[in-house]
């Protein structure tokens, strides 16, 4: 058994140590906000926050993890049910077309917000590398930037 | 190599019209008028309910609950095609629900089959309208339900009007009657049956099942384009606020309790088989249950799978089972020989006339100049978002049920009972969300596979995930093609004479030929083989486009945007090089090449004007245009490119779309910006090659795809002309812009680019 910390709650895995922590999650713990892509990292489908930095779950092997770390996924990132404002600004802007990649597209976005409330264009394309099939790029880029805007400079931590 | 014989033996047609084709002979019934409305016996109502038609129903609390019988894989039909109904019902679209509605023949898509006949759309015979009809009543009757051919608000947009308003109807009918007032004072407002004069008023939840029981009226009138509240406004997509928080289930979330898993490997070479094959050390690993083979199909190379209790131990122990592939007799193929042999083929074979008028031949011999280019394009994988899965239970009481994306549940339902040996009635379809389709759901193959593994684990609900490297490996890819175009221009410099021809394999004998194997007809053309060219729109007086047939191992589908996908390429990439001879701005050549279509000539010009055609450009900016029209839409679209260390930047992408009417505009802007990248992607990377039998790509490192990075800033321009004209909008968006940045590319460089992707 491995102790794993998901969207703050404890839970104990019974998965081999090699097992990445992508299938952890979708078939182990059953969360399938998740998703499978490419399985190289090549895509960012899978990604995860792992205490706040964004990482393709595909390829950290279950045994790379450890209870000391929060791991955040699509599910654990609202609260109160109230979504957050990467999430609402994707609804706002109406980011989303089939949907699959969209999970690890907005929480590479909230890893990004986070160290950096006002990224420039270069910033974006360097740190939001995950791949979208359907082509939200340039909704995802307005999204971003229409939060940076309503971020008060002065609330910014980091 | 064995070159395949290409005799035009075959003759390569839509199945489906071929049947129509037969069945119209002599039978009055096909032709006769079909009730659109009528509720199928599998539209089940659930507590507090009442059925008003095929389409919809209405709950205790009023609200609509409409039948989508599309699958929603971004193109936002789970919006738009209730938005119809709603339209027409006078409620508000925040009172609407949508639920996928039962497999049953009212749902079939006749618009799908009505658009694939191989004829020009001005082309008015009674030969192309019978067979238009033929196909579109082939549609209804076989009950076609499925999703493609960016058809689905098309197909909706009669039927799903009609059920909202008579629906409507009945709701006053039924509400005046408990008012004791005249229907023809009573309105729908706010989920309310209102009695204008005295402002009585009934929820119509209240009044739903007394008007559900009530005769359909027949005599309805739909709203004109002027008295549209709902459509033509943009509505927010029903199905985001779960795409944003995980919760939304794709075909791969499917989660039947007790589910295991299976991961598989095929023969690496197309028609390969497995020669021997060791599972013991497989067999042993931790949670594996079985370790199979799959015998090869019409829609399949054989393959080796393994099942386990989770997927990374099915994973770990394919790696374990030792195979000896028979790689049968394509080991040698080999995409560089296709390629050379492709361009001997239109030198030396005839092939089909697809289009042809005025005198080819003579206007050829007197021309003053003449232009001849070849074009190339490669397979094109799809590489869905979503990997390849389908996960299916067989019972030990010889039914079925199966979850997998798709764009076809019947056909699902007919695979899977055959892999199964069951009944189909017995096999029940469950159809998630799609993460991506492209075509590419169409296809059957690893519903046959999931059915295959399910039978051999009766009751065991088994999820089977391609691999991203399978799914890239084992596509059925969007044809490889080539071309070479011809034109002749006048004593005066007028565009006297067009010939193309294009080389290349059917799609839909593809299709055909894995659903049926052994099933040839030639009563119709493809018109996918042909379509960009033969029916271009310029006015050019003499014209000859033929299509020569390739026959290969490799296997051909469906892909966003179908043969206009490279054809695009072909023809505008080469009207630039005509403008050029020709002395012309590539732009105002084509505007005069359409004075007789307003519509086209209104589509380029929103472009070219929105885009600044003819304004100075940074230093190092190039811009093309180029105008495509495919699946009832006409797009131009403006491309400013600049090359930046040798490689290929697009800054932006003006584009201009009339399809129609757009039903929920910003889902037309979005299915642009999608087209646009989607087709960017191929222009600029895309390339399946194969050596020794074997496809050289295998992931995205290998196969790349457009990030943030590359994508270009679009501007998209609405243009309504009107709603007669109601065109689809998943695919048009894709055809215009490999044309559009090749021809901006020859600004700055001035050299063609007649190859895809593009290298400079």
């Amino acid at each position: 058994m491995t102790a794993l910390n998901v969207n703050g709650q404890s839970l104990d895995v019974d998965a081999e140590a090699d097992t990445p922590l992508l299938w952890v999650i979708r078939d182990h713990l059953n969360m399938t906000g998740t998703k499978f892509g490419c399985g190289v990292a090549a895509c960012g489908a899978c990604t995860v926050l792992l205490d706040g930095q964004p990482i393709r779950s595909c390829v950290l092997p279950l045994s790379a993890a450890s209870s000391g770390q929060a791991i955040t996924t699509i599910e654990g990132l609202s609260t109160d049910g109230a979504p957050h404002p990467v999430q609402q600004a994707w609804i706002d802007h109406q980011v989303p077309q089939c949907g699959y990649c969209q999970s690890g597209m907005i929480l590479a976005t909230v890893a990004l917000l986070n160290s950096n409330a006002r990224p420039s264009d270069d910033e974006i394309n360097s740190t939001v590398t995950n791949v979208c099939r359907c082509g939200t790029y340039p909704r995802v880029r307005k999204a971003i930037h229409a939060l940076a805007d309503a971020i008060d400079p002065t609330e910014v931590t980091s | 190599m064995n070159a395949p014989a290409n005799k035009g033996r075959r003759r390569f047609l839509i199945a489906a019209g071929a049947v129509g084709g037969g069945l119209a002979v002599g039978s009055w019934w096909f032709y006769r008028k079909r009730d659109m409305l009528a509720a199928p016996d599998t539209l089940t109502a659930d507590a507090g309910e009442s059925i008003f038609n095929a389409w919809l129903k209405i709950t205790a609390e009023g609200r609509i609950v409409v039948q989508v019988p599309r699958q929603e894989m971004g193109q936002g039909v789970l919006t738009s095609l209730p938005m119809l109904v709603a339209e027409e019902l006078d409620v508000d679209f925040a009172d609407v629900d949508f639920e996928q509605a039962p497999i049953a023949a009212v749902y079939g898509n006749a618009v799908m089959l009505g658009e694939s006949v191989p004829y020009r759309p001005e082309d008015k015979s009674w030969v192309a309208e019978f067979t238009r009809l033929s196909q579109f009543k082939m549609g209804r009757v076989l009950g076609l339900q499925s999703t493609g051919g960016s058809s689905s608000v098309r197909d909706a947009w009669e039927p799903m009007r009609q059920a909202g308003a008579t629906a409507r109807a009945m709701l006053l009918t039924a509400g005046a009657r408990r008012l004791s007032v005249n229907p023809n004072q009573c309105a729908i407002e706010n989920g309310h049956i209102i009695h204008t004069d005295s402002g009585r008023r009934l929820g119509i939840g209240e009044i739903a099942a007394d008007a559900a029981a009530l005769p359909m009226p027949t005599d309805i009138k739909l709203k004109d384009r002027s008295a549209f509240r709902i459509l033509g406004t943009a509505q927010p997509r029903l199905d985001i606020p779960e795409k944003v928080n995980g919760s939304a289930m794709f075909g791969i979330d499917a989660r039947p309790p007790g589910m295991i898993y299976a991961a598989l490997r095929h023969a690496p070479v197309f028609g390969g088989e497995i020669a021997t094959l060791d599972g013991k050390v497989a067999q042993e690993m931790p949670g594996v249950h079985a370790v199979m083979k799959l015998p090869g199909t019409s829609m399949t190379n054989a393959a080796v799978a393994v099942v386990a209790d989770h997927y990374w131990q099915a994973k770990k122990a394919l790696a374990k089972v030792e195979v000896a592939w028979d790689d049968g007799s394509h080991a040698g193929h080999d995409t560089d020989e296709q390629r050379t042999r492709y361009m001997k083929m239109l030198e030396s074979e005839e092939g089909r006339t697809y289009d042809t008028a005025g005198d080819v031949e003579s206007v050829f011999a007197t021309a003053t100049k003449t232009l001849e280019s070849s074009y190339f394009a490669p397979y094109l994988a799809h590489a869905t978002m979503e990997p390849i899965n389908c996960t299916a239970v067989v019972r030990a009481n010889d039914s079925a049920e199966v979850w997998v994306g798709n764009q076809g549940p019947p056909i699902v339902r007919l695979v899977v009972g055959k892999a199964a040996g069951i009944d189909t009635d017995q096999v029940t379809v469950h159809t998630p969300y799609l993460g991506g389709g492209f075509g590419r759901r169409t296809e059957m193959d690893v519903v046959m596979q999931a059915g295959q593994i399910a039978s051999r684990m009766k009751d065991t609900p088994v999820q089977l995930i391609w691999s991203r490297e399978e799914d890239i490996q084992h596509d059925l890819y969007r044809p490889m093609g080539a071309a070479t175009m011809r034109a002749a221009f006048d004593s005066d410099g007028g565009f006297a004479g067009f010939e193309s021809k294009v080389v290349g394999q059917s799609c839909i004998y593809g299709l055909v030929s894995r659903l049926m194997p052994g099933m040839e007809s030639n009563l119709m053309k493809d018109r996918t083989l042909a379509e960009g060219v033969f029916d271009l729109p310029y006015a050019i007086p003499n014209r000859r486009v033929g299509h020569v047939l390739a026959e290969e191992p490799v296997p051909v589908g469906f892909w966003r945007s179908v043969g206009h996908s490279h054809h695009a390429f072909f023809a505008e990439a080469f009207i630039d090089e005509c403008a050029a001879i020709a002395g012309k701005d590539p732009y105002k050549f084509r505007r005069e090449l359409l004075t007789h279509s307003p519509r086209h000539q209104k589509v380029l010009e929103t472009a070219a004007e929105a885009a600044g055609w003819g304004s100075p450009l940074p230093e190092g900016v190039g811009r093309g245009i180029a105008l495509a029209e495919s699946f009832g839409s006409i797009v131009a679209q403006v491309a400013d490119v600049e090359l930046l260390d040798g490689e290929v930047k697009v800054h932006r992408v003006t584009c201009a779309i009339d399809c129609g009417f757009a039903v929920n505009p910003d889902t037309v802007v979005a299915q642009m910006e999608s087209g646009i990248i989607f087709g960017l992607t191929a222009a600029l990377f895309g390339e399946i090659t194969i050596k020794n039998g074997r496809v050289q790509q295998s992931n995205f490192p290998d196969y790349p795809m457009v990030h943030l990075r590359e994508a270009p800033a679009i501007d998209v321009h609405l243009i309504e002309s009107g709603v007669e004209h109601i065109g689809g909008v998943g695919e048009p968006g894709t055809p215009p812009i490999a044309p559009a940045v090749a021809n901006a590319l020859y600004t700055l460089t001035g050299k063609r680019i007649r190859a895809l992707p593009i290298r400079v």
